[in-house]
Order: C-alpha cells, then sequence, then structure tokens
C-alpha cells in the first residue's frame, strides 16, 4: 500500500477490499467533517469551562477540592487502550476477515468503555454525595458536569453504536456497508479519546495544579 | 387521576382561544385570529389533500423523497409559507407602533414582545435558511454535474428536522406562548426565573432542531462539492454560485456549534437549574452573548453568501457576458467566510469589555467590508459593456448593488465602538440589518425563484407580474426601513411597544405605509404564482435554457429527469454550457448511456421528523413520556434504517436513453430565441447564444408573436 | 476525484499487517508515557504555577498529535488530501473560539473586580 492510495483518515482498506475502498472516500470523509463539527462543539465547552472554573465558583467547592486525579488517570488508561483495542480490531476486519476476532476485540473495547463510563459515573456520584457538588451548585460545576457528561455521553452512544455493529458483523459479516461503519466508530473512538486528553489536561490536572 | 402526568403542564386555558373568552381584547383577539388561522390553515390543506386525493401522492413522490430537487423545493415551500406569518407579523408590528403614541395601542406588551420574537426567530432560522438551503439543494449539484448530494438520505432528515421545528413554532400560535425575549433569546430575562412559563422552551427547541438540520445540510454539501463534481470540473471552474455554497457550508459546519452549546446550556438552565447565565452562583450571562454570537455572525455570512453567488449568476447571465473578476469572487467569498469568524463581538460593544477588545474587533469588522466591495465592483464591471437585459432577476440585482452599498456604509459606522454606543438598541440597527438582509437576502433569493423557476417546473414565471412585484418590494423596502435610520438617531428604542415622542409619528407612518407596499408586493408575488401556472402552456419552456444560460443546469431538459443527467458531463471550461454552445458541441448524443443507481424513496427522514416534533414539544411543555417515548422511536427509525439493504434501485440505460434522445431530438429541431424574445412565448427553451444570432437555428418567421410580459 | 487512485491489484501482504500493528503499539507507548508524565507533574509536584500549566499543555498537544498520527493516521506528506486541510482549517476556527472567548470573558471578569 502506497501512501497516495490512503484516502482518508483511519484504516484504509486499499491493500485487501479496493471496492470498499473506493466507496469509503466520500462517507468517511463525510463522518470526518461531522467530527470536526463535534470538536467545535467540544471546544466551545472547553472555552466555558475555562471561565467558569475560575469566575464561576461562588460558594461552592474549588476544583481541587472535589477532583479525584487517580481515578481520572485511571479512567484516561482505560479510554486509551481501549482506543488501541479497537486499533486492533480494524486491523483483524482489514486483514483476516475473522468475525470470531473482530467480535472480540469489540466486546474488549466496549467492556474498557463501559468500565471508563461507570468509573465516570462513580466519581460524579461521590462528588455529590461527599463533596455536596452537584452540577446546581455553582457555574463552575454547572460547565464541568456539561462538559464532562457531554464527553460520557458520546461515548454510551458509541457502545450502543458498537453494540449494533456486533450484531450486524453476526448479521451480514463483512459487507461493504458494515465495513464502512465500523471504520466510521473507529474515526469516532479515537476522536473521543483525544478530547478526553484535553479533559484530563485541562480539566483534572490544570484544576488540581493551579 | 394525575392529569399532569398525561398532558404535562397544558391545560385548557394553554389554548389560545381561551385567551380571549377570559379576557376579551383586541390584542387577544388577534392571538386567537393567528391561532385560527393556523388551525384553519391546516385544516383547509387537510381538505384539500382529501379531495383531490393528493395523500398518496404527497406521500410517495414528495414526504418519502430524496431526490435533492424535490427535498430543495419542499424546503423553499416551507420558506414561503414561514414568509407569509412572519411578514404580517412585521406589519401588525407597525401598525402597533403607530397607533401607541401616548396610548397603549392595540396589542399588549406581551403579545407585541412575542410577535418581535417570533418575527425574528422565523424570518432568520425558518425563513431564510431554508430558502438558502433549498435553493443550495436545488441547483448546487446540478451546477456541478451531480446526480444527487453525496447522502441524500441525511440530506431528506436535514429538511425533515427543519419542518419539525418550523410546525413547532406554528404550533405555538395554538397551544402556549412564545417566548418574549427576542430572536436571540438574552439570559437572565430568558432564564426560568423571568420567563417561567413555556415561551423560551418553544424557543429554545424550535431553534435547537433547526441548527442540526442546517449542521447536517452543510456537511452534507461540503462533502458533494468535494467529492461529487463531474470529470474536469476543477475548483476553479466551478460556477459562483457552488462556491458560495462551498463556503457557505464550511460556515454552517462550523458555526452552528457554539448555537447548540448555548441553547443545550440555556436549556440546562431552565430544566435542571444549573447556573450557566443566571443571576448569582457563579453564572454569567454574557457568556451566552458571546456563544450566541459566535455563531451569530457567522449565521449572517451563511445568509447573505448564496445571495452572492445568486447575484454572480444573475448578473452574468442577463448581461449575457462571463462574469467580470471570477478569481477575485472566489477569493474575496472564502476571506468573508473566514473573517466572519472573527468579528462576533461587534454585536456587544457596550457590554464592558475594555476599549482594546472592541477596538480590535472593530477594526476586523471594518476590514471585513473589503472583500464584499471587491464583489460589488466585480458585478459593476460584469455589466460594463454587455447586453443587459432588465428582467425581474436583473431589476433585483440592480435595486441590490444601490441599497446594499447604503447598508455596508451604515454597517461600518457600526463597526466604530464609539457610535455603535450611541445608537446600540436603537432602530437605526434594525435599519441597518435589515437593510443588508432583505436587498441583500431576501430579494436574492427572490431574483432566484425568478431565475431558477423554469429550470424546477418546465414553464417561465410571468414576467409583467414578476416586475410589478419588484416595483412594489422595492421602494416598499426604502420607506419602511428608512425612516428607522432617522428614528434610530433620534433615540427610538428597538422592541419598544409604545412611545411618549410625537415627532415619531411621520416618520412611523412612512414606515408603515413601507410595510403596506412589502405586504403589496408579496401579494403579487403569490399572484405571480397562480397565474404562471394557470398560463402554463405559453410560459412552457421544457427545452431547458430559457434564458442563454452558463453553467451545466441549463444544458438538461426542465424540469430534470430524476437522474439529472442521463451521461455525466465532462468539462474543459468555465462557463461549461454557454462555451459548448458556442462551439457548437452542445446536445450532442452521448456514445453510450449506462444504467444508474438511484437511491429508492424511503419513509425514514418524515418519521425521524415526526417523532423529532413531538420530541420538542414534549419537552415544551413537560411531557415526559411523550419525550421519552418520541426519542426512543427517533433512535428506533436510524437503526431499523441501517439493516435495511435493498436501499437503490436501477434506472435501466435503455429508459434514461429513450428519454434523453427525444429531448435532444426536440432540442435540435426547436428554432432557437435571440435574447430580445426571450420574454415572449416564442422561448420554448433553446437559446441562440449572444453574438451568434445570424448564424444558427433561424428563428420561425410569420408566426403570430404573443408577448405576455 | 482528483485523488482517486485505482487500486486495482490487493496485494495482501503481511509485511502491512505488520506495520500497522506497530503503529498502534508505537502510538499506546507514546501515549502512555505522555499521559503518565503529564500525571506525574501534577501528582508528585515536579513543577508548578505557569511552569506546571505550560509543560501540562504541551503534553496533552504532543499526545493529541500522536492520536491523530498513529491512531487516526493523519500525516503531513499527504498534503493534497481533503481531510488535512480540513484539520488546519478547524484548529484556526477552535484557536480563534476559544481564545476570543477566554479573552473577552476574562476581560469582562477583570474589569468586574470591586
Amino acid at each position: 500500500m502506497s501512501l497516495s492510495e490512503r484516502l482518508h483518515p483511519g484504516i484504509n482498506l486499499a491493500g485487501t477490499d479496493p471496492e470498499s475502498h473506493e466507496a469509503a472516500e466520500e462517507v468517511l470523509f463525510g463522518f470526518w467533517i461531522f467530527l470536526m463539527s463535534d470538536l467545535v462543539l467540544f471546544a466551545v465547552l472547553f472555552a466555558t469551562y475555562a471561565a467558569m472554573s475560575v469566575q464561576g465558583i461562588a460558594e461552592g467547592p474549588g476544583p481541587a477540592q472535589v477532583f479525584d486525579l487517580t481515578a481520572a488517570f485511571v479512567e484516561t488508561l482505560l479510554l486509551l487502550l481501549s482506543s488501541f483495542a479497537f486499533g486492533f480490531g480494524m486491523l483483524a476486519m482489514k486483514y483476516r476477515e475473522s468475525r470470531r476476532a473482530v467480535l472480540g476485540w469489540l466486546l474488549l473495547t466496549g467492556g474498557l468503555g463501559a468500565a471508563f463510563v461507570g468509573m465516570e459515573l462513580h466519581d460524579y456520584y461521590v462528588m455529590i454525595t461527599q463533596h455536596a457538588a452537584p452540577p446546581q451548585a455553582s457555574g463552575f460545576l454547572s460547565a464541568y458536569y456539561l462538559l464532562t457528561g457531554t464527553h460520557a455521553l458520546h461515548v454510551s452512544s458509541g457502545l450502543v453504536w458498537m453494540a449494533i455493529m456486533a450484531v450486524q458483523v453476526v448479521v451480514f459479516g463483512f459487507t461493504t456497508p458494515v465495513k464502512l461503519r465500523l471504520m466510521r466508530l473507529a474515526l469516532f473512538w479515537h476522536m473521543l479519546d483525544v478530547v478526553w486528553i484535553g479533559i484530563f489536561t485541562f480539566v483534572y490536572l490544570f484544576g488540581v495544579a493551579s | 387521576m394525575n392529569w399532569e402526568l398525561i398532558f404535562g403542564q397544558i391545560k385548557w386555558t394553554s389554548f389560545v382561544f381561551a385567551g380571549a373568552i377570559e379576557n376579551p381584547s383586541l390584542s387577544e383577539f388577534i392571538a386567537s385570529g393567528a391561532g385560527s388561522v393556523a388551525v384553519l390553515g391546516a385544516l383547509a390543506a387537510v381538505i384539500l389533500l382529501t379531495v383531490k386525493g393528493w395523500w398518496v401522492p404527497l406521500w410517495r413522490d414528495w414526504l418519502t423523497s430524496v431526490d435533492h430537487k424535490k427535498v430543495g423545493i419542499m424546503y423553499i415551500a416551507i420558506a414561503l409559507v414561514m414568509f407569509a406569518r412572519a411578514v404580517i407579523e412585521a406589519a401588525l408590528m407597525r401598525a402597533q407602533q403607530l397607533a401607541a403614541t401616548d396610548s397603549g395601542g392595540f396589542l399588549s406588551a406581551d403579545h407585541f414582545g412575542q410577535l418581535f420574537s417570533t418575527h425574528g426567530t422565523i424570518m432568520i432560522f425558518f425563513v431564510a435558511m431554508p430558502f438558502i438551503t433549498g435553493l443550495m439543494n436545488y441547483v448546487m449539484p446540478l451546477q456541478i454535474g451531480a446526480r444527487d448530494v453525496s447522502f441524500p438520505l441525511l440530506n431528506a432528515i436535514s429538511l425533515m428536522l427543519t419542518m419539525a421545528g418550523a410546525i413547532l413554532i406554528m404550533v405555538s400560535l395554538v397551544v402556549g406562548q412564545f417566548s418574549t425575549g427576542g430572536w436571540s433569546a438574552y439570559p437572565p430575562f430568558t432564564g426560568i426565573e423571568f420567563s417561567p412559563g413555556e415561551g423560551v422552551d418553544y424557543w429554545i427547541w424550535a431553534v435547537s432542531l433547526g441548527s442540526i438540520g442546517s449542521t447536517l445540510t452543510g456537511l452534507n454539501f461540503a462533502v458533494t462539492i468535494y467529492k461529487k463534481r463531474c470529470p474536469g470540473m476543477t475548483l476553479f471552474r466551478m460556477p459562483l454560485f457552488t462556491w458560495t455554497t462551498l463556503c457557505t457550508s464550511i460556515l454552517m459546519i462550523f458555526a452552528m456549534a457554539p448555537l447548540t452549546a448555548a441553547t443545550v446550556m440555556l436549556a440546562l438552565d431552565r430544566y435542571a437549574g444549573f447556573h450557566f447565565f443566571t443571576n448569582g452562583d457563579g453564572g454569567n450571562m454574557m457568556n451566552y452573548a458571546n456563544l450566541f454570537w459566535l455563531f451569530g455572525h457567522p449565521e449572517v455570512y451563511i445568509l447573505i453568501l448564496p445571495a452572492f453567488g445568486v447575484w454572480s449568476e444573475v448578473v452574468a447571465t442577463f448581461s449575457s457576458k462571463r462574469i467580470y473578476g471570477y478569481t477575485s469572487l472566489v477569493y474575496a467569498t472564502m476571506c468573508i467566510a473566514v473573517l466572519s469568524f472573527a468579528v462576533w463581538l461587534h454585536h456587544f460593544f457596550t457590554m464592558g469589555q475594555s476599549a482594546n477588545v472592541n477596538a480590535i474587533f472593530g477594526i476586523a469588522t471594518m476590514i471585513i467590508g473589503v472583500p464584499t466591495g471587491v464583489k460589488v465592483y466585480d458585478w459593476l464591471l460584469t455589466m460594463v459593456g454587455g447586453r443587459i437585459r432588465f428582467t425581474t432577476p436583473m431589476l433585483f440585482h440592480i435595486n441590490f448593488l444601490l441599497t446594499f452599498i447604503l447598508g455596508g456604509m451604515t454597517g461600518v459606522l457600526l463597526a466604530n465602538p464609539g457610535i455603535d454606543f450611541q445608537v446600540h438598541n436603537t432602530l437605526f440597527l434594525i435599519a441597518h440589518f435589515h437593510n443588508m438582509i432583505i436587498p441583500g437576502v431576501l430579494f436574492g433569493m427572490f431574483a432566484a425563484v425568478q431565475f431558477w423557476f423554469p429550470k424546477a417546473f418546465g414553464f417561465r414565471l410571468h414576467e409583467g407580474l414578476g416586475r410589478a412585484s419588484f416595483w412594489c418590494f422595492a421602494p416598499g423596502f426604502l420607506l419602511a426601513f428608512f425612516p428607522l435610520y432617522w428614528l434610530g438617531l433620534m433615540g427610538a428604542t428597538r422592541r419598544t411597544y409604545m412611545w411618549s415622542d410625537p415627532d415619531y409619528l411621520p416618520w412611523l407612518a412612512l414606515a408603515m405605509a413601507g410595510a403596506a407596499l412589502i405586504l403589496a408586493g408579496f401579494a403579487l408575488m403569490v399572484m405571480q404564482i397562480v397565474v404562471s401556472v394557470r398560463q402554463r402552456e405559453p410560459l412552457a419552456a421544457p427545452l431547458g435554457d430559457p434564458w442563454d444560460g452558463r453553467a451545466l443546469e441549463w444544458s438538461i431538459p426542465s424540469p430534470p429527469p430524476d437522474w439529472n443527467f442521463a451521461v455525466l458531463p465532462e468539462v474543459t471550461a468555465r462557463d461549461p454550457f454557454y462555451e459548448a454552445k458556442k462551439a457548437g458541441t452542445a446536445y450532442r448524443s452521448p456514445a453510450a448511456y449506462e444504467d444508474i443507481e438511484v437511491p429508492r424513496n424511503t419513509a425514514t427522514a418524515p418519521l425521524i421528523g415526526l417523532f423529532a416534533c413531538a420530541w420538542a414539544f414534549g419537552l415544551v411543555w413537560h411531557i415526559w413520556w411523550l419525550a421519552i417515548v418520541s426519542f426512543v422511536l427517533i433512535w428506533v427509525v436510524v437503526i431499523a434504517r441501517s439493516f435495511a439493504t435493498d436501499t437503490e434501485e436501477i434506472i435501466p440505460a435503455a429508459t434514461v436513453k429513450a428519454a434523453n434522445e427525444a429531448f435532444l431530438a426536440a432540442v435540435r429541431s426547436a428554432p432557437g430565441v435571440t435574447r430580445d424574445r426571450e420574454m415572449t412565448s416564442e422561448n420554448r427553451g433553446r437559446a441562440i447564444p449572444e453574438g451568434l444570432e445570424g448564424r444558427s437555428g433561424a428563428v420561425s418567421s410569420g408566426a403570430a408573436v404573443e408577448v405576455l410580459s | 476525484m482528483s485523488n482517486r487512485i485505482p487500486a486495482d491489484l490487493p496485494a495482501v501482504d503481511h509485511d502491512e499487517e505488520g506495520r500497522e500493528r506497530r503503529s498502534y503499539v508505537i502510538g499506546l507507548v507514546l501515549a502512555l508515557v505522555l499521559t503518565t508524565g503529564a500525571f506525574a507533574v501534577v501528582w508528585l509536584d515536579l513543577l508548578s504555577g505557569a511552569a506546571a500549566l505550560g509543560a501540562l499543555g504541551l503534553l496533552a498537544l504532543v499526545q493529541a498529535v500522536v492520536h491523530l498520527r498513529f491512531f487516526l493516521h493523519i500525516d503531513l506528506q499527504r498534503s493534497h488530501r481533503d481531510d488535512l486541510l480540513l484539520i488546519l482549517f478547524t484548529v484556526l476556527i477552535l484557536l480563534i473560539m476559544v481564545s476570543g472567548t477566554i479573552w473577552i470573558l476574562y476581560d469582562q471578569h477583570m474589569r468586574m473586580m470591586p
């Protein structure tokens, strides 16, 4: 596979499935645009958080008092590993077209993703019950819950999407539409990881460091 | 029995008619009247559809269609219906302001507040946006030689989401009240503390549905233009309307997200007690203005850029001349698109940031006037030495050049923070932005309708009535809005429902007269369409090229077949169809035909639209079961669709060949028409290019000439 | 259009698979190192104040690039590709929006101080 055969971000199918590869160009470009639009949404939420986490604390607790850095670090690792697992799932799809292997990797990815969401919900629970820090407490906490909550909602919808794709892999096998959907889901999943890096750094680490 | 579980916060008093019974007053009667018009209009539509037996065709051929041409026409139909409502609201407001010197007038303050809120919201989100989206939908794929957009189903879903938002706003005429917070809905006024009712929620969800639809549209069009151009159509051979569509799409992709963020935050404040924009508890309402205008300013250019594209097409075609300064027009469009993201603060110069911040954004705002000026010169120079025909679109164009420049000058005035502090929130500002949007966007869309109508329906619009409507619209606009500049300088604030200064009266009366003229113009436009439909035989131009067009859309029949192009065209230059006509290579039979794959119609999009509308209605009225069920159903439809495999159908090559050869034969045998005859019934859509009159397509002599204009 | 290159001969080749696997592994290792580094800066109090924030921001930026490069397979060599242009344009818009918002809101905030 030469470099020029890459038509879009993520795994390209040039070497193994030329037909799907050609069909992928338009669809993946469209999805890439969607992700950029989504990224702008996150950017706006980040900017809002950047202002409110300093100016909007009011009578409520500040960032350093409510964040559990260790939990956030573990969540980062979970998401990173799940992104990695999805990458290997895509390679299994590209080179082997083995249902068993792909489903296995999807299960691992989904399991790690679900663990991530679970941990985050637990974080919320601890914040609300032990630190008296629900979203209604202050502008800072409103912005925090909206930013991380939007990300968690994205991850959760990714999980639902993953479950549906598992069913489609079983029902349809690796037809072109199924492959293209998996490739888009992969982009989505990797991009959520990038967004989480931003959250980990600018919300958690900055919040505790400053 | 807990009725609230079932009906949420709807009570019998929520219906608009209850107001007229409980508190009879002219204001309430007008509200009830509007509600009745909405209900009766819907009822009349249902009866008409039933009597004519149109339900099945409506569903089968239109609502379930994913054809970009039909989607485009439906968008424009939404825009026209909503325009009728919003323009009447404008006239009502003018009448109220005229009647309300030192008295309450005939509308209550609250009713007036709803009027300016719905007027603005509808005009921006449900008139201007659907109008430009519909136009881009119809024209852009034809101009780049494509059979459809990249994602036809997604396109239909965008349409249905927009329609859901429009329906929600119409429902607010009958059930409950709309917001009184203006189209920009600034908190804290729109927060739960000061606007506890359902009005702001109507605004939030209607706008959100529209903005999601627009994001998806932008994405779809950008991919289409990047990936679906026909062979040889390089970026710098694209028609200018396609260029402006591309830049608009990019703006839509990036500008809608801040709006979504702002509406979601406002909703969380209202529904869940968050503190984004509240007074106290760390809320910051200034961030709302910031987020809203992060969207709002690019939005202005989302609206005007397609109109600029229309003007470029119109002026070149009706001057029979290649557009002057193509490259500079393209770069000007790009500059505007990028700069439009860097000027949003000029909407809130007075909010208290330091002079340095204001200065930077003021300078950026003045700079953005430069590329627009470049465009104006290009259009002027296109006309120089051309064979100008003063058709309706061209009249609109000339009017646009004259008035838009004046509006632009006031914009440069407002870009100066010092001046802005004086006239901020006055009618001067209202005059300024109407001066940009009406001659620019709205008249641009009207010109586009006159220009492309024969392409979409196969017959021209009645030229005489078109000109008549222009001669109402253009002076009507001047009369309605130029007095507002003066009133603004006198200190009249916007959104004010009564006055105490008698000096305002003459100017308000002039503005009222202008509003009446605009209404007359709209009535004439409706009449023009009705008359043209009745006279469609003498006006018919099925051969596709009534104006001696330049881009690819004029090379195919009117209306175009489902597959647009029998064979994908190959392009070697700008203005490909015009060049082909001049070289004598137009209307040649292709060497071979192939089967064409087109997407099947599907109920997916209308179902998503229906459930989205129900979902939003449930949220507005806190009918939680409805919101949850509809939300789940939306996704059930999406998932079910992803399991469908038989989504395409094949149109056999023989069908395509028969249709196309019949069209080509008709064109070849038709006598062409020269430019001085283009408004007569001789014009069947075969044009003799300017400068070639003597050489081909002899005009049939001796035939009775019937002048329609 | 211009960048549609026919790929008629599928040559499945295991070197290729190995290379793509390595790309993911390199990405994972780099990401782990960078994340742990960022965490350590705060956890072990290696830096403080502006230096800490600067270092963390830099590490995040590098890690975002690592993800784009090794997981999303985007690099600078294929500059004719539409998606690279798109991401650069997106970055420009993001910078304008985020820095503008922060600038405006902090400026207003300063002026509201008693």
